[in-house]
């Protein structure tokens, strides 16, 4: 039967991928563009030079961060669409710490940097996980309305509040802050290229993340609610508390995303900075099926698209929306995939099916 | 002085009413037969690329004036198209609605944000539809104005409340929409196919939702442009939880968000001292802010919403 | 629908089911007559309702024909089955709640149906026609959420007699009646026999033996007797249902007057719809004592269990436990105070469903310093205490690693069973503790609720069976409309008596 499982699973999973590539396929169609060419650039291109490879996973790093934190909330049976809106305003408070902080040293500031963006997306968060708690808001429908609020509240301010005098002077007017203190920088990894440090924390964030839900009773509060919130009330578990906390926790993880972009990438809080890795980190935490073991790959293979479809648009002139079209279509795979993979109805028809090639005698799997 | 600005306010705001109300009907009706469709934003942003393409093409040929027509057509038949997908994903293979929904939102905005740099690429205008004061009516003072001097599409948008009212609740399709929303069991047992109204009802819902979108482009701002729909589709699916799932309730969910828009703008016109940032955000903390204040009374609406029908599954 | 042939004769022949990992239908065949009651009996599980979906077109069977009248028909859809005459009443009733009676019936009756029209008016006027003949009263304008379950009842037969059902097939009709309601539907049941045939499922034998004319039972999925009712004993029958003499324990101890542990005053709760389902109710539980609790299901039971649990907000009055106020206290606090509690869905309340059985096993007490250090879980405790508990409950599972959600009805009852006991509860509350399992599961159930009684503890038993109730009993409460009409002790209780308290009737 266990090898009936690991070949079911593994056909589903293909044939979700191969339904993906056609409906890109079908797009890249459409405009003239070639979809073995396009796709053989995406899986290839960022291959060929260290700048290539390491911005695979610079790019990998703000989406282990959110996917890890998408993956906790979901978890914990609330749904959070978000992390975007909870990157920017990580972003803001870490701006802010770093820039009214400029005197203290980089053991210091860096980490309290670093909590404060965490302590923002928390915040962003926890609105929609009190008000689901609470009122009973669908929280898929209040996180997007906060992603659009946060977006404006971002750019209300670096062009105001937050905008870098120097911008003022020149006349210029680009909304972006000041620049960060050198203290509250992560070191570059390999030099000459943009890889840097928060690669090291998210991965070790991903052991934390796994110690959390499985190891602590915390985790088995959040699972537990997550998993049927009635059971979990009979047996005294306060589940809107442990909604709010997952809510907050998932925040946490996109506005620690946040200021690792800032800190580690921009240095300054820039305009487009998400560069839609809040959308993209819920993909990466469904292909990774929602567990830290597999959100790294799930992100190494997410980076590589992002960085692909970068170059596509230099290289075939196939426009960068393209990425969202193969997300999209992915996520209708991966969540249409999911029934068969754990539905047991579907999994004894396709065993009985199965059953018929076989030579007699060789014994139904049930 | 006011009178003015009360008249500016209103007769804005009936036209801007248009592309909500059409989305959120057709939402209504997913939701009435047991579907989330948060993919509702999506499938308004293709809509809108959709319907925008041939009027776009045939601007300067001799089929221009029929170039608006075409483009409403087309934007319905890939609402009905993407409703179709969505139906596959949710109804057939039986997918958790909500993330199906944002997957839904996000191949419609890539696909119509690809296909626009490919085939149109920058800011292009369009005729649009031109105003048809309904005679007599028209001249009736103040709310003459307001209510019936605008383009044809607002006025079949408002025919489609009493229209949904119908089909909803004196029709045996919308009997079926609303028994397969609330006990698809009950339904099932009568030989009813949960799923094939399922179907019905999302091809129906894409379709107005294409309608919403379309309208959005050719009609109100006469272009299109990446970020045109804005979390329309989603406000659409936070009106119908305000509306409790009644024609009436969204028509006043929408008539809402349209005001506030029309006075958000009017504000902006007066030279008020105002952030745009805040005045561009008004409307999402508005969705939030009915949400909380919406809730319970269940009773009336399809209390089997979101949850996927298997004859066979018992627990 | 035009009017079906006759039905003159149904065969069922070799019918066989398959869900995944049961056979709930194994080579099943039967037949029935014109005018002919069917009692299909068996325990629960035993496939009976399964069967009999396939018979109404909701199921497909995997193998094995239907004939009718010696004609082979197929069903697809319950359409199929309604245009042949075979009507059902789902033991679930398969009504919409927040539509009106007229609007459910018209639902089905697709000649009613226009384009963009629905003729409501016929439909009401076949209602009423239907209701006269059959001299079932009902108000074809109400909703249905605003019907009593006996109401409901009476809609879902109007329903299936409307779509011109020849056939009529009752699930467990009578399981939320009272017993004078129950004699009521099968004295009606008899009368329409002059026009219809029925298939009749239940496990209450008494029922069986007044109503039909034949019996079938059904075991695994498989027809182990097929004959003429009254050739056999309601005792015959039971063995013939679970393939053995069953011995259910019975409470054989002497009436023990201990100290009242868990007490209820004058507690008014809210029930879902708003209105109070608790209204000035009083009860004590003593220790070492098991108060029952019957009552047609419905009159305040559920709100009772979860009042007491901290599960339900109390409006006013109090709940005192072990002698302090606990009213109001949250569910985490009375669990801690020791406060078991069995509740009535199990696959939703019990346990967590996608939880392995191990941490189902700890659901209640994974924070105490047994199964955790600080925050941080003893996963190897956890692991020993299933195992210890597997072995001393008998739960079957492939592993105690398996899915909770996974096990059978039965066993997952006994996981529950065994978490709850394990704490060594002061009181217990039990809702519908054997609903739905095997005898020997039942069996084993009433032994260790017997055995925790002996240890002291004081359990509130709360059933619809009034069987189990008495054989488990000291004492017997009878629920009406949110309120305790009357409490006898064990010896006092007659069945009879019961069913008048059950009805409202106190005297």
């Amino acid at each position: 039967m266990n090898r009936f499982k690991l070949f079911y699973g593994g056909s589903i999973v293909v044939l979700a991928a191969l339904a993906a590539a056609l409906g890109a396929a079908l797009v890249l169609t459409a405009i003239g563009a070639s979809p073995a060419a396009t796709f053989v650039t995406i899986f290839t291109g960022p291959f060929t030079d260290v700048f290539g490879l390491t911005e695979i996973l610079v790019r990998a790093i703000p989406l282990i961060l959110v996917a890890l934190g998408i993956a906790i909330a979901f978890r914990s049976g609330i749904i959070n669409i978000g992390a975007e809106g909870q990157m920017l305003i990580g972003i803001l408070a870490a701006t802010a710490t770093a820039l009214a902080l400029p005197t203290w040293p980089k053991a210091a500031l860096l980490p309290v940097v670093i909590l404060a963006g965490a302590a923002g997306g928390a915040l962003w968060a926890g609105i929609a996980g009190t008000l689901r708690a609470r009122l009973g808001v669908n929280e898929i429908l209040s996180t997007v309305m906060l992603n659009y609020i946060a977006a404006q509240l971002y750019t209300f301010f670096l062009r105001g509040p937050m905008i870098d005098p120097g911008e003022l002077e020149t006349g210029s007017g680009t909304p972006q802050s000041m620049r960060l203190p050198e203290a509250a920088f992560l070191d570059r990894l390999v030099p000459g290229t943009r890889l840097h440090m928060g690669l090291v924390l998210a991965l070790v964030l991903c052991v934390c993340v796994w110690f959390f839900l499985w190891r602590t009773t915390w985790g088995f509060r959040l699972r537990a609610a997550g998993a049927e919130a009635k059971a979990a009330r009979y047996a005294g578990i306060h589940v809107p508390g442990s909604l709010v906390a997952a809510m907050g926790l998932s925040g946490a993880f996109a506005g620690i995303a946040g200021a690792v972009e800032v800190s580690g990438v921009h240095h300054r809080a820039i305009e487009n900075i998400t560069s839609g890795y809040g959308f993209a980190g819920i993909v990466v935490a469904l292909f990774g099926a929602l567990h830290p073991a597999g959100i790294v790959p799930a992100a190494f293979f997410f980076g590589l698209l992002l960085v692909g479809s970068d170059m596509t648009q230099r290289s075939a002139g196939v426009p960068a929306n393209m990425i969202l079209v193969l997300m999209g279509v992915l996520i209708l795979c991966i969540v249409s995939a999911k029934m068969y993979l754990n539905n047991p109805y579907a999994q004894e028809r396709a065993a009985r099916f199965l059953a018929r090639f076989r030579k007699p005698g060789a014994g139904e799997p049930s | 002085m006011t009178h003015d600005l009360v008249y500016n306010i209103l007769s804005l705001g009936v036209p801007f009413s248009v592309a909500l109300l059409l989305a959120s009907l057709g939402e209504m009706f997913n939701q009435r037969a047991g579907v989330f469709n948060l993919g509702c934003e999506g499938i308004m942003c293709m809509g809108a690329f959709l319907g925008f393409l041939p009027a776009f093409f045939l601007k300067t040929g001799p089929l221009a004036p029929y170039g608006i027509v075409l483009g409403f057509a087309v934007a319905a038949a890939a609402g009905v198209a993407m409703g179709l997908l969505f139906a596959l994903v949710t109804v057939t293979f039986r997918a958790e609605q909500g993330i199906a929904g944002i997957g839904l939102q996000m191949m419609g905005w890539g696909v119509a944000g690809t296909l626009f740099r490919h085939f149109v690429g920058g800011v292009t205008g369009v005729e649009g539809l031109a105003s048809w004061p309904l005679p007599g009516l028209s001249r009736i003072p103040f709310l003459g104005g307001i209510l019936f001097n605008h383009n044809p599409m607002v006025y079949i948008a408002f025919l489609m409340v009493p229209a949904s009212w119908y089909l909803l609740f004196k029709t045996p399709w919308g009997l079926k929409v609303r028994a397969a929303g609330t006990e698809p069991r009950a339904a099932d047992s009568m030989g009813i196919n949960v799923n094939r109204v399922r179907y019905q009802a999302l091809m129906l819902g894409g379709a107005m939702a294409g309608l919403g979108g379309a309208y959005l482009s050719l009609c109100q701002a006469k272009m299109f442009a990446d970020d045109l729909v804005a979390g329309r589709g989603f406000i659409a699916v936070a009106l119908v939880y305000f509306g409790r799932w009644s024609p009436l309730g969204v028509l006043g969910g929408a008539l809402l968000f349209s005001l506030a828009q029309s006075l958000q703008l009017a504000i902006q016109v007066a030279g008020i001292k105002f952030p745009y940032e805040f005045a561009v955000m008004l409307p999402y903390v508005l969705v939030i802010l009915v949400l909380s204040l919406a809730r319970k009374a269940r009773m009336r609406g399809p209390t089997h919403l979101g949850v996927p029908f298997n004859r066979e599954m018992r627990y | 629908m035009a009017k079906a042939q006759p039905i003159h004769e149904l065969q069922l022949t070799g019918i066989t089911k398959r869900f995944p990992g049961i056979l709930a239908c194994n080579n099943v065949s039967m037949r029935v007559a014109r005018g002919e009651v069917l009692a299909l009996v068996g325990e629960n599980g035993a496939g009976k309702s399964t069967l009999m979906n396939i018979l109404a077109g909701l199921y497909q069977p995997d193998a094995g024909t239907i004939a009718i009248n010696g004609e082979e028909v197929r069903f697809h859809t319950p359409n199929d089955a309604y245009a042949r005459g075979i009507g059902m009443v789902h033991q679930n009733f398969m009504l919409v709640p927040n539509m009106t009676v007229t609007e459910n019936v018209a639902l089905g009756l697709k000649q009613h149906h226009r384009f963009m029209n629905l003729d409501l008016k016929a439909t009401r006027a076949r209602i009423v026609e239907v209701s006269e003949h059959h001299e079932l009263p009902v108000n074809p304008d109400a909703y249905v959420w605003q019907l009593s379950v006996g109401e409901q009842q009476r809609v879902e037969l109007i329903k299936t007699l409307c779509f011109g059902a020849q056939l009529l097939i009752l699930d467990e009709p009578t399981s939320a009646l009272t017993p004078q309601e129950t004699d009521d539907l099968i004295d009606r049941l008899k009368r329409m026999t002059a026009e219809l045939s029925i298939i009749f499922i239940s496990h209450k034998l008494q029922e069986v033996k007044e109503l039909s004319h034949r019996v079938a039972i059904l075991r695994h999925g498989a027809v182990v007797f097929n004959g003429r009712t009254e050739d056999h004993t309601p005792a015959e029958l039971a063995a013939l249902m679970t393939g053995r003499e069953v011995h259910l324990p019975r409470n054989e101890g002497l009436l023990v007057e201990g100290p009242a542990i868990l007490e209820a005053r004058d507690l008014k709760v809210r029930g879902d719809r708003g209105h109070f389902a608790l209204d000035g109710l009083n009860l004590e539980v003593h220790a070492g004592e098991i108060l029952g609790l019957a009552g047609v299901s419905g009159n305040g039971q559920r709100e009772l269990a979860e009042a007491l649990t901290g599960l339900r907000p109390v409006e006013s009055g109090t709940v005192r436990f072990l002698h302090k106020d606990m009213t109001n206290k949250s569910p985490a606090a009375m669990i801690a105070a020791g406060l078991g509690y069995i509740p009535e869905d199990r696959h939703h309340e019990g346990i967590v469903p996608r939880f392995t059985v191990k941490e189902n096993l700890v659901l209640k007490d994974f924070p105490t310093p047994r199964f955790s250090w600080s925050v941080v879980l003893k996963l190897g405790e956890i692991a020993r205490n299933a195992e210890s508990l597997k072995a001393s409950f008998d739960i079957r599972c492939s592993s105690t690693s398996a899915a909770g959600g996974s096990l059978s009805g039965g066993n997952i009852q006994k996981v529950i069973l065994a978490r709850e006991l394990a704490r060594e509860p002061k009181a217990l509350i039990s809702v519908y503790p054997t609903r739905g399992v095997d005898m020997g599961a039942q069996e084993f159930i009433h032994s260790q609720l017997l055995a925790r009684r002996r240890a002291g503890g004081g359990i509130l038993l709360i059933s619809e069976e009034l069987e189990e109730i008495m054989n488990l009993s000291d004492r017997i409460a009878v629920i009406y409309k949110g309120r305790i009409l009357k409490v006898l002790t064990s010896l006092e209780a007659t069945r009879e008596k019961l069913g008048l308290l059950m009805a409202g009737v106190a005297e």
